[in-house]
This record gives structure tokens, C-alpha cells and sequence, in this order.
């Protein structure tokens, strides 16, 4: 059973693995997702779409399509408002492009109709005259002087004079001497990694019914992992109150970043006002989904380490530059360089960066955004400076590893963290001595994220016969009702059974932010913990009542109030049923609630190793045994918490193997379909053994630390390490796929 | 375009409903009979999430014309279960924690639940390889496999 290290106590429900509280409607088929939604007299609404990667927008016509019986609305950024600036404009041109389309896929104008199939034959009625314009799609070329312009007058101030005309932002910063540190080492290497973009994959399109009166009151369903994100910026692109937009999330089926964002969601309000206020349903498809939502950014970057021969790092820098699209601000340059780095207590450090803007869809976050490619590059670099001076890359990770007091290569000193603890269970694990065969070879990595507090409102009610009813703005996208609903059985005392966890709409709740950052059991955990006292302290005071004690007088212990001590008095334990059961008689409902933005949120690190086996014939890779080690601080249901290691990871083993977005010369995105577009299957994969290190977060009461991220990290450079420990061929360019494993053996000679 | 009328049998019920040739059997199960158990992840039978059995089959219903199941019998993850009485399949996802946001877990248990009247001992591998057109991007398979192979001995001890 699992202790509080702070109270001594051992928990009742923290640590046990009852059922998801959602798991009968969601095996069932009766769990409703985004696109499961109708109302009456609803429309059924569809998008045209740039075919080009960078074209003016010389006419829209519209007048077939309206032409036809039951097609009922046309929208063009015509119909939106003008004046917005900053990341308001970039979500309205991404919304609809204005004087230009800035991508292939690009939406330019939508319409709504009385059936699927007649807004998909009206789309395709509604003419557009492009004059297409000269495009880019790759990071470096996008840098070069004479690439063609995307977004003029893009650079922010940060960016030098006489900089390229895409370079939107640059970043940089450090400590130390690195020409110092350099001069201490024994070696000094360098090296250039590439990696190409990738989506986060999400098997549920997006999809939404949103309905807007003339009044501009509205009201929203939607798959999203965030539904006041959805309010916000709905609101803004369409110049609209939040206050008057009600935003129910549906179930989610899956997001890892991708539904933090707006992407097609203003256009069935937007559809909906014009049509009379009916309800309009939109549903991407997955060819959209690709080409038109948000994947991470491709990466060039530059690394350069210096290490001693007893693997002390004496100096490190990087180079990176990521585009994000066509719009500053998207690029997770400033995550990839604060990431790069922060596994490691190096005294000499430089970080620079640059975003770049390029013909390519708006990035939205994907899993720990940033932290892969920066992870891919210098976790590849210190397996190569390990091989070259026969070191073990675990005892050189645990050597320069950071730990409690160090200060963080970006900047502040971390508290208690778990780093050394992943190393040493990662040393430990029998994979880590498996015997390995011909072909064979093993890999290593580790990986950070920094975790998430975000802005958290929470509400809980005790019901009439003592049960809870706990609402949050985070919605489910893993099994967080169950972390939640044991959380709160702990904190007051009940059984898990007796707690219902409910995802809420915009009305019910203050403004949280989505499920992201790897938050929703840190913060709305914390936050369920906050309003658990305030429930606690007026049922402590409905007891002092009965028992005419002084409320301070009286304690919460297993679901009940009791007198605090000898001095209080002698008095029955009062149950959390029976002061329900009373309280409309005694003061009315009892409830709590807390909203902050709490910090503490605990970084996370993680410690990969991989075996791999290559076909020397074709480049196959096939990943052989995967382990994962990371910090959850408490996991509060521990099969959902290796539930996320074994996610992150077979996105990791996808990105690096597999998965990478290709444009043809044209600009235009060729595969557009997971046939082409090819995630990991069951059969690529073996099971993903876990160990689950628990170094309680200080900043959490049960010791939480968000696990949803810094698994997708490790997996990039500990594959490639792998392949080279089994081939002797090093890959510095993601994916890596068989033609290019092939490709590097041979070249190897 | 005029509609077809089409009449089959989903889950034992008798059906009926009125297909636009151009629609799809997933559109005809989620838009015209309301059983949206079955989803459209891609559209182009690359990610099982549609999954249904039809006369006996495994089927990416997305694949399938809504007026090809004229005369069909068709059963799909609301038929799954007995009542209240869950398949072990169903139970066992449960059990083992093997969905995490769910929305390919019917499409997983329609399609695990075919293989297990094929193959009631699977190994590992026949397991993976079996449900490999069905994708899952949020569990890395392992809870899945483990919950398959827990509900196959289940149901052998119970034959």
C-alpha cells in the first residue's frame, strides 16, 4: 500500500487501480465523441481547401453553390471581422485565409447545407481563382535570404538586422565560458540532426455542432482539450463575447496537444449566424485532419559538446532553428532550447534558436513540444562522445545529471527531481543486461519536460446521502476522472465508488485551461484537494454546530467529523452521510471550490532503453524490448500512469522510425492518409515494460507530478543510438526508415 | 441522387432505411440508425475504428456502400454486449486499463472478439498481427494485447 511521506499515513485509495469511472460507456460504444452530436434542424457543413502551398486569392464565387436548392451559408474571410492583431489575426488567417493561401490545405471559404453529401457537392461548386505564388516548405531553405517572403514584416525585435525575411523570433541564451569549458575537454564533437515534422495522430477527426444566433449568443459542442481555449478564440476570430459562448467538450479521442487549439471550430458558428441561427455540424476528415491542423515542427539543428575522459561535460551549445508554419509564434523553438540541456548540470552553456516561418500548416503542441527533436540531437551527440571514449551512457547520465539544487540550464534550480532514480532503475532492469545477437544492439536516452500548472477552477458538492460530485474544466484524455475521483475519495474520507467526476461546459465553471502540459491530475488534483478543505471545514462546522463545540474544536478523519482531542468533548463521530443527510437544515449545501493558477507543478525526467535488430539487407528496424523508467512523484492509478509511458513511447518509436510529413516539390502534402501517413501498428511493436519511480513532487499534496509528456522524448535518440550500436552507422536525420538505415549502412562503408 | 431502400438486420433487430448510393455502410449504421458506436477515423479503412461484423465478416464499414447490406446481418460493438452483461472482452479492456481517450476500443473489441471465434488460444504475435489494422495512438498496444489474452483464457476455462 502507498504511504504519505508527509504524514506517515498509508493511503486507502492513492496507488490502488479500481476501474475508470468512464470505462462501461466507453466499451460499450454509448461514449459520446465529437462527432457523435446532432441537434434538431441541424446543417452539415464542409470546407473548401487551398490546393496550393502559397497563393494569392484573387476570387471567390460563390453563386453555384448557393444556387442550389438546401444549400443555406457561405462563409469567407469576407464575413469575418478585420482589425485583429497579434495571435488574434493568426487564428482568424487560419481560420480562413485572407489575401492569401499560406499552405496546401488552407481553408478559404465553407459552407453549410441540409446533408453531408450537399455541402460536399456545394464545396466543390464554389470557384476559386488563384494566382499561386513561389513557395517553401523546408526549414533551411525557408532561412535563406531570397526565400520567398510568407508573411512580410514577420520579425519581432529580437531578430538581428538584416536577417532572412522568414525569421520571425530568435532566442538566445547561456551561462559560463564556453571556450573554457571546450579547453577542459578531452573531446570535442559536433554534429547536424534534421528531424521532419510529425502529427500528433489523434484517431478522432475534429469535429463540432456550434449554433449562433444574430445575437452573437452561441453555444458549442466539441471535441477539444480545452473548452474555454475554444470560447477564447472562437470569440476572437469571430469578434464575438465569450461570456455569450457555451462550450461543452464531448468525450476526446485523443489530442496530445493537437486540441489545444482552434482550427476549423469558428466556422459552424460563423455558418450558423448566417443561416438563420441553425445548428451547423462540422467533421474533419482525416485528409484534413493532416494537411489543415497542427503538427509539430521540422527541425535543423546544430549541436556541439565537450566532455572529459571520465565523461564530465565541460561545455555544450546549440543551433537550432524550427519552422512552425506561416505564423510567428507556433514554432516550439523556446521549449526545444529550454529542454535541450536539462537533463545535465553543465557549467558552460549556450542556446540559440530560430523560428522560421515556411509554407506548412499553423503547429499546434504535440507531447512535450519541442523536447523530441531537441532530445534527438543532443542525446545522440552524447551517445557518440560515450562510444568514442568507452563510457556507459548511463553512468555518464548520472555523472552530469541534475539533481536537487542544480541550477536548470534554463534557468531556475530545480527542487526534488527524479532523474538519478530513473537511471539507477533503468541500470537495474534485467533488459539492461539481456544478452543481445548478430544485428543486435542496444540504445539509451533520457528526457525531460517541465510540467504545468495553468489556470484551474474546481468545484465539488456533497450530495444528500454524503456521495461527491466533483466538476473540473480538464477534460478526459486518459483516465483522469479515475485519478481524480481517487484523489478526492482519499481527501474525504469515502469510498472511490461514491465520487462522481464530471467534465464541465463553459457555464459551470471560471476559466481553466485545457488538458495540456501534462496537467490535469497535477492541477485539477490540486485544485479538488483545495475544495475538498472548504467542504470539509463547513461539515467540521455543521458537527461544531450540532455538538455546540467551537468549529476549531472539531477534526476530519475517514469520512467523518470528530472531536479534536479530550478537551473537546466526548461526542459520537458525526459521517459525512449523516451531516448530508442534515444539511439543509443546518446552513444549506455544502460545497467547495478553488480556482488559482498553482505552481509546483514538478518537472518530469524519464530514462529510456531500447534493443533494436536491423535487416542489414533492407534497413528494417525492428524494436526488440522497450523499457521506460520516469518519475510520476505519486502515481495515483498506476495503470494509467504506465498507460502514458507506453503511449509516449510508441509515438517516440514512430516519429523515429516511421512517421514524417513529405511535400512534393509542389507544396503539396503527399501523404494525406495513415496508409501513407503510417503509425505504429500492434505488430511493430513489442510490449513496453515499465517502471513506474515515484520521488514525491513537494508541490502537490499527494506528491504528483504530470506523467503525459516526457515519454515521447527519449524514444528518438535512444533508437538511433541503438541502431548504431548495431550497425555502426549513425542517423542524424529523422525518420529512420529503412531506405535511409540502408542508405547509412552503406555509406558506412 | 434517389435513395435505395434498404433493409437488413443489425444486432438481431430488423432495420430499415433509406441509403444515398454514395453513402457508406458507417454512414448508414451512425446518420440513419443512430448506433454511432462504430467511428470514422480515416475514412479509407486504414484505422479499424468502424469495425463491424457483416454476415460473419470483419469489415472496415467505411469501406463498405450502405446499399451492399441489403439483406445483411450485421452486428456492431452495441450489440456486444448481453444486456448488462459485458463480453469478457469488454470487461477486460476495463480490467487491464486498455484504452485510454477510447475511441478506437470498439473497433478493437469488435475486431478482437472475430479473431477469438477464429482463434480461441492466439499467441502474441497472431494477436498483434490480427489487430494490426486497427490503430491505437494512445496505449502502445500493451494493455490491449495483455487484455486480449486475458479474456482468451477467460473464455477458454469457461467452455
Amino acid at each position: 500500500m502507498a504511504k504519505d511521506e508527509i504524514s506517515g499515513k498509508e493511503f486507502k485509495w492513492i496507488g490502488t487501480t479500481p476501474d475508470r469511472p468512464d470505462g462501461l460507456d466507453k466499451v460499450t460504444g454509448r461514449a459520446r465523441y465529437g462527432a457523435d452530436f446532432n441537434l434538431p434542424n441541424m446543417l452539415y457543413a464542409a470546407v473548401v481547401r487551398s490546393p496550393h502551398a502559397h497563393a494569392r486569392i484573387v476570387k471567390i464565387d460563390a453563386s453555384k453553390a448557393l444556387a442550389l436548392k438546401g444549400v443555406k451559408a457561405v462563409v469567407t474571410r469576407a464575413d469575418l471581422p478585420t482589425g485583429l492583431t497579434g495571435e488574434d489575426l493568426y487564428l482568424q488567417e487560419n481560420t480562413l485565409a485572407g489575401e492569401k493561401a499560406l499552405y496546401d490545405g488552407h481553408a478559404v471559404a465553407a459552407v453549410a447545407a441540409t446533408s453531408q453529401l450537399l455541402a460536399h457537392d456545394a464545396a466543390q461548386l464554389i470557384e476559386v481563382e488563384y494566382e499561386v505564388l513561389p513557395h517553401v516548405t523546408d526549414v533551411d531553405k525557408a532561412m535563406a535570404k531570397d526565400a520567398p517572403v510568407i508573411l512580410p514584416g514577420c520579425a519581432d525585435h529580437s531578430v538581428p538586422e538584416g536577417s532572412a525575411p522568414n525569421v520571425a523570433r530568435m532566442i538566445e541564451f547561456g551561462r559560463g565560458d564556453l571556450a573554457a569549458g571546450y579547453a577542459e575537454a578531452d573531446l570535442v564533437r559536433e554534429g547536424h540532426y534534421t528531424t521532419e515534422a510529425t502529427h500528433q495522430g489523434y484517431i478522432e477527426p475534429h469535429a463540432a455542432v456550434g449554433q449562433m444566433g444574430s445575437d452573437g449568443k452561441g453555444e458549442m459542442w466539441v471535441c477539444t482539450q480545452g473548452q474555454w481555449y475554444i470560447r477564447k478564440m472562437c470569440s476572437a476570430v469571430l469578434g464575438t463575447d465569450p461570456a455569450q459562448l457555451r462550450v461543452t467538450p464531448s468525450e476526446i479521442g485523443g489530442g496530445f496537444g493537437g486540441k489545444t487549439t482552434i482550427f476549423m471550430e469558428p466556422l459552424p458558428l460563423a455558418l450558423s449566424k448566417k443561416a438563420g441561427g441553425r445548428p451547423v455540424k462540422l467533421v474533419m476528415s482525416r485528409a484534413e485532419v493532416l494537411r489543415a491542423t497542427g503538427p509539430t515542427a521540422s527541425a535543423s539543428m546544430d549541436v556541439k559538446m565537450g566532455m572529459k575522459r571520465d565523461g564530465t561535460i565541460t561545455g555544450a551549445e546549440v543551433n537550432f532553428r524550427m519552422q512552425g508554419g506561416p505564423f510567428p509564434g507556433a514554432s516550439p523553438v523556446g521549449e526545444a532550447l529550454s529542454c535541450a540541456f536539462a537533463c545535465y548540470d553543465i557549467a558552460n552553456l549556450n542556446h540559440v534558436g530560430w523560428e522560421v516561418l515556411a509554407n506548412r500548416p499553423k503547429c499546434a503542441a504535440y507531447r512535450a513540444p519541442g523536447s523530441p527533436m531537441a532530445a534527438y540531437a543532443v542525446e545522440s551527440l552524447v551517445d557518440e562522445l560515450c562510444r568514442e571514449l568507452d563510457l556507459d551512457p548511463i553512468e555518464v547520465r548520472l555523472k552530469n545529471g541534475v539533481k536537487e539544487g542544480v541550477r536548470a540550464s534554463y534557468g531556475p534550480k530545480f527542487k526534488k527531481i527524479g532523474l538519478a532514480e530513473t537511471l539507477e532503475a533503468a541500470k537495474a532492469h534485467p533488459n539492461y543486461a539481456a544478452p543481445l545477437g548478430p544485428n543486435q544492439g542496444r540504445g539509451v536516452a533520457s528526457g525531460f519536460w517541465f510540467n504545468h500548472g495553468g489556470e484551474t477552477s474546481v468545484s465539488l458538492a456533497v450530495s444528500e446521502d454524503g456521495t461527491a460530485q466533483v466538476s473540473v474544466g480538464t477534460p478526459d484524455i486518459g483516465g483522469s476522472r479515475a485519478s481524480i475521483a481517487l484523489m478526492a475519495a482519499e481527501t474525504l474520507g469515502i469510498a472511490y465508488e461514491n465520487v462522481r467526476v464530471n467534465i464541465v461546459e463553459t457555464g459551470a465553471l471560471g476559466v481553466n485551461e485545457p488538458t495540456h502540459g501534462s496537467r490535469a491530475t497535477f492541477a485539477s488534483g490540486k485544485a479538488m484537494w483545495e475544495a475538498a478543505q472548504g467542504a470539509i471545514k463547513e461539515m467540521c462546522k455543521r458537527a461544531a454546530q450540532k455538538w455546540d463545540i467551537d468549529p476549531e474544536a472539531v477534526t476530519w478523519k475517514d469520512g467523518a467529523a470528530w472531536p479534536a482531542g479530550d478537551n473537546a468533548g466526548k461526542f459520537e463521530p458525526l459521517s459525512i452521510k449523516e451531516i448530508a443527510g442534515e444539511m439543509g437544515k443546518t446552513g444549506g449545501p455544502i460545497s467547495g471550490h478553488h480556482e488559482s493558477t498553482p505552481s509546483g507543478a514538478g518537472p518530469s525526467f524519464g530514462t529510456h532503453v531500447v534493443d533494436v535488430e536491423v535487416d542489414p539487407e533492407t534497413g528494417r528496424v525492428t524494436v526488440l524490448r522497450y523499457l521506460v523508467t520516469q518519475d510520476a512523484g505519486r502515481a495515483i492509478h498506476p495503470q494509467y500512469v504506465e498507460g502514458q509511458y507506453q503511449g509516449g513511447a510508441a509515438q517516440g518509436i514512430g516519429w523515429a522510425l516511421n512517421e514524417g510529413y513529405i511535400y512534393g516539390e509542389d507544396g503539396r502534402l503527399q501523404n494525406t492518409v495513415f496508409l501513407d501517413y503510417r503509425v505504429p501498428v500492434a505488430s511493430d511493436l513489442p510490449m513496453i515494460d515499465t517502471v513506474i519511480v515515484e520521488v514525491p513532487n513537494p508541490g502537490h499534496p499527494f506528491g504528483v507530478r504530470g506523467v503525459g509528456e516526457t515519454g515521447i522524448t527519449p524514444p528518438l535518440p535512444a533508437i538511433a543510438n541503438a541502431i548504431h550500436a548495431a550497425t555502426g552507422a549513425r542517423l542524424r536525420a529523422l525518420p529512420m526508415n529503412p531506405p535511409a538505415v540502408l542508405a547509412a549502412i552503406k555509406a558506412k562503408g | 441522387m434517389s435513395k435505395i431502400h434498404v433493409q437488413a438486420t443489425v444486432n438481431g433487430d430488423s432495420v430499415e432505411f433509406l441509403a444515398d448510393p454514395r453513402e457508406t455502410l458507417l454512414d448508414c449504421l451512425r446518420d440513419h440508425l443512430d448506433l454511432t458506436g462504430a467511428k470514422e477515423g480515416c475514412g479509407t479503412g486504414d484505422c479499424g475504428a468502424c469495425s463491424v461484423m457483416l454476415n460473419g465478416r470483419l469489415v472496415s464499414s467505411c469501406l463498405v456502400l450502405g446499399v451492399e447490406a441489403e439483406g445483411a446481418e450485421i452486428s456492431t460493438i452495441e450489440g456486444m454486449a448481453d444486456g448488462n452483461e459485458l463480453h469478457p472482452l469488454q470487461r477486460k479492456f476495463i480490467e487491464h486499463a486498455a484504452l485510454q481517450c477510447g475511441f478506437c476500443t470498439p473497433g478493437f473489441l469488435v475486431a478482437a472478439k472475430a479473431l477469438l471465434e477464429k482463434n480461441p488460444d492466439p499467441s502474441e504475435s497472431e494477436i498483434r498481427f490480427w489487430l494490426a489494422g486497427n490503430l491505437c495512438r494512445c496505449t502502445g498496444y500493451d494493455k490491449i494485447v495483455r487484455a486480449v489474452q486475458d479474456a482468451a483464457a477467460e473464455m477458454r476455462g469457461a467452455a
